[in-house]
């Protein structure tokens, strides 16, 4: 199928057609309108809550992120600057002294406790010289004469001049860090002096980042070794199961999943001038629980605005849809009245020009038809005089079939002036049927009147009201066979209106014949019916304000139903 | 009772021809015209006692021939033919002082009976 083609199908499908009236032209409006009223509302609502949610958890995650980050930068530098301030003791002591002073038990032994009564965590000091032989010694350990010359520490010291080793468990199972620092005498001769540091002021400086009891900060080095203890990760020298970002690129943040299966924030910060990094872990969930209660609010707010924008939007269509299509049956009804009170009434203003023009003619032929009745009647010893008489009458009675029935054309056409008086419709429907006695009785049909007996008087004219329920009743009585019935009903409609009804059990009307019986010239009795009865009747009953229903159905019989005003409306 | 004088008056001249003829067939003295100047010029000449008018003629109408009868001559009586239904015209002429109407095509017995009545009063 070609593009063309889907376009059409497309067009069909969801555009509406001027012409066309069919309830799916209501479909489609409707559902068009529910379209575009729930796109252009939730769209710009959908954007509006992306764009949102981004810049709030981006300014969230920055107020959170940040002091994280600088507590790691600080606590960091407080570490460093710790280092630095042994690694100087260290490089001062080797400056000031020579080889010889330090090489003297005593010597040392003096500097060792100065230093102690001044600087913390000092655990031990020892010479050493360039073959790796322990010199000189002072501290809890008997380590004099011992050879350092095959240890990576040593090799590293002899090639860098300084060394911090990663943290290692002494002799006493105490975590402890060594630095050594080689010092290059004039005449050649060059020694190194090493320190043990005792890393409990690590855990101190850890304990003042004061860090909640779900969070974690410890020391690791560039292996992953943990140098400090930690809260979740393990001992001292355990391998730390995070993994962190290579390379020196100060304090960062990354966000990680634990061991346990918790999601962490880590903030990371290496060392400068060691291979150490501090390491700050807390709970993802914990930092951003107020970020999180917001999400879920925003998110319930909008599923919330989203159901209340649709529900509003088919209730308001459903409403809209529904008035246009009121509107316009409304108009279409008001067309199809209009259309059939102009067809009345051009028929009616037709109808009485040929009544009229009729008239003249049929006076003569009236008069002449009586001049030779009389001049047979009068004079002439006719032969044929009963025949002639006879022909006479005829057309004078035929004459006589004319002017009812000019005379009714031309009451159908004529505007009366309508004479409202107070009177009660149960007596005017006795009142017309005691004209219609005869027929109804010489044929037996049964009249069951269920006039009701409160019924309020109405204003109306009484000539006509008497010529409508002529005209409705000796139809009623034509329709029925003998021994047939009649039932008339009047009720109490409501507050305005009351309700007359003819109900006959007689030969009923066909669809085709009830569109028709409301307009001039249509007749079912062929040959002596003028078709003006049910027009008149109808035209009378509009005129007065009420409203005439029929309903009928074929070897069933009909109802006619006359609704009257009770009060007129000027 | 003496039959009275009439005059008829309407446009169609054989109407009014065959009418007079069966009027004068029943012993009136009828005289004819055919449009309202003929019959007011009879009027004036001849005094009937009775006028028997048609309300729509061309020319001058029957009203107005009406008005001028009634006020030239106001106790002729006259009756009025009319061509509508029943009421507008009938009712507007017996405003304007006609006696009664009748309504086209009438019955000669009828007529005569209005016309003996209308005389009488």
């Amino acid at each position: 199928m070609t593009l063309k083609n889907w376009k059409e199908r497309f067009d069909e499908g969801f555009f509406l057609h001027a012409d066309d009236n069919s309830p799916a032209r209501y479909r489609i409006l409707r559902r068009n309108i529910i379209i575009l009223m729930i796109l252009i509302t939730i769209i710009p609502l959908t954007i509006m809550a992306v764009i949102n949610q981004y810049e709030y958890e981006r300014s969230i995650k920055d107020e959170i992120v940040n002091p994280l980050r600088t507590l790691t930068s600080k606590t960091k530098h407080s570490f460093e600057l710790f280092m630095e301030e042994r690694l100087a003791i260290v490089r001062s002591i080797a400056s000031l002294y020579s080889i010889e002073d330090l090489s003297d038990q005593k010597t040392l032994s003096r500097i060792f406790r100065v230093l102690l009564n001044e600087y913390c965590c000092l655990i031990d000091l020892g010479l050493i010289d360039t073959k790796g032989i322990q010199l000189s010694y002072t501290g809890p350990y008997d380590l004099l004469g011992k050879n350092y010359s095959q240890q990576d520490w040593f090799q590293e010291v002899v090639v860098k001049g300084v060394y911090i080793s990663d943290v290692f468990m002494g002799y006493r199972q105490f975590p402890h860090i060594a630095i050594a620092i080689l010092r290059r005498a004039e005449e050649g001769r060059s020694w190194i002096l090493r320190a043990t540091i005792d890393t409990s002021k690590f855990d101190d400086l850890i304990a003042s980042m004061g860090i909640s009891p779900d969070s974690d900060a410890f020391l690791i080095n560039r292996e992953m070794i943990l140098q400090t203890p930690s809260r979740f990760y393990g001992k001292v020298l355990d391998h730390c199961p995070l993994s962190f970002p290579t390379g020196n690129y100060g304090a960062i943040v990354v966000e990680e999943v634990d061991p346990q299966g918790r999601e962490m924030l880590v903030a990371y910060a290496p060392f400068a001038k060691s291979d150490y990094a501090l390491v700050l872990v807390k709970p993802r969930s914990k930092i951003l629980q107020s970020w999180y209660t917001l999400r879920s609010k925003m998110f319930l707010f909008f599923v919330i605005s989203v159901v209340m924008i649709i529900l509003v939007v088919f209730k308001l269509t459903d409403t809209v849809v529904k008035r246009v299509q009121e509107a316009d049956e409304r108009r279409e009804f008001a067309f199809r009245e209009m259309e059939h009170t102009q067809k009345l009434s051009s028929i009616g203003r037709l109808a009485a020009g040929v009544a009229h023009e009729i008239n003249n003619p049929m006076a003569i032929i009236n008069e002449k038809a009586g001049l030779m009745k009389d001049l047979v009647s009068y004079k002439s010893q006719f032969l044929e005089k009963e025949k002639f008489l006879e022909l006479t009458d005829v057309i004078l009675q035929s004459v006589e079939r004319c002017r009812t029935i000019t005379h009714r054309l031309l009451g159908f056409a004529r505007r009366m002036e309508v004479k409202f008086e107070v009177l009660d419709v149960n007596e005017l429907l006795k009142e017309v049927l005691d004209f219609l006695e005869k027929e109804y009785l010489y044929r037996n049909i049964d009249i069951r009147l269920q006039l009701a007996e409160d019924l309020p008087r109405i204003s109306s004219d009484t000539g006509q009201l008497q010529q409508v329920f002529m005209n409705v009743l000796s139809n009623a009585l034509s329709a029925v066979e003998a021994e047939g019935y009649v039932s008339i009903t009047t009720w109490d409609e409501d507050l305005d209106t009351i309700g007359v009804s003819i109900q006959d059990n007689g030969c009923g009307m066909s669809e085709e014949t009830l569109r028709h019986i409301f307009e001039p010239f249509f007749t079912t009795k062929k040959g002596y019916g003028t078709g003006l009865g049910l027009a008149i009747t109808y035209g009378i009953v509009k005129k007065l304000g009420g409203d005439l229903k029929v309903q009928s159905y074929e070897g069933h019989g009909t109802t006619f139903t006359v609704y009257l005003k009770k009060k007129t409306n000027n | 009772m003496t039959k009275p004088k009439l005059l008829l008056v309407d446009d169609e001249e054989e109407f009014v021809d065959t009418l007079a003829e069966r009027l004068h067939l029943r012993g009136f003295q009828v005289l004819t015209a055919t449009d309202g100047e003929g019959a007011l010029r009879l009027i004036e000449k001849e005094l009937p006692q009775v006028v028997v008018l048609d309300v729509m003629m061309p020319g001058q109408g029957g009203l107005e021939v009406l008005q001028q009868i009634k006020t030239r001559t106001p106790r002729i009586p006259v009756i009025l033919l009319t061509g509508h239904g029943a009421t507008a015209d009938g009712i507007e002429g017996m405003r304007l002082g006609a006696y009664d109407y009748l309504v086209k095509p009438i019955n000669i017995d009828e007529l005569i009976k209005k016309m003996l009545e209308a005389v009488s009063t």
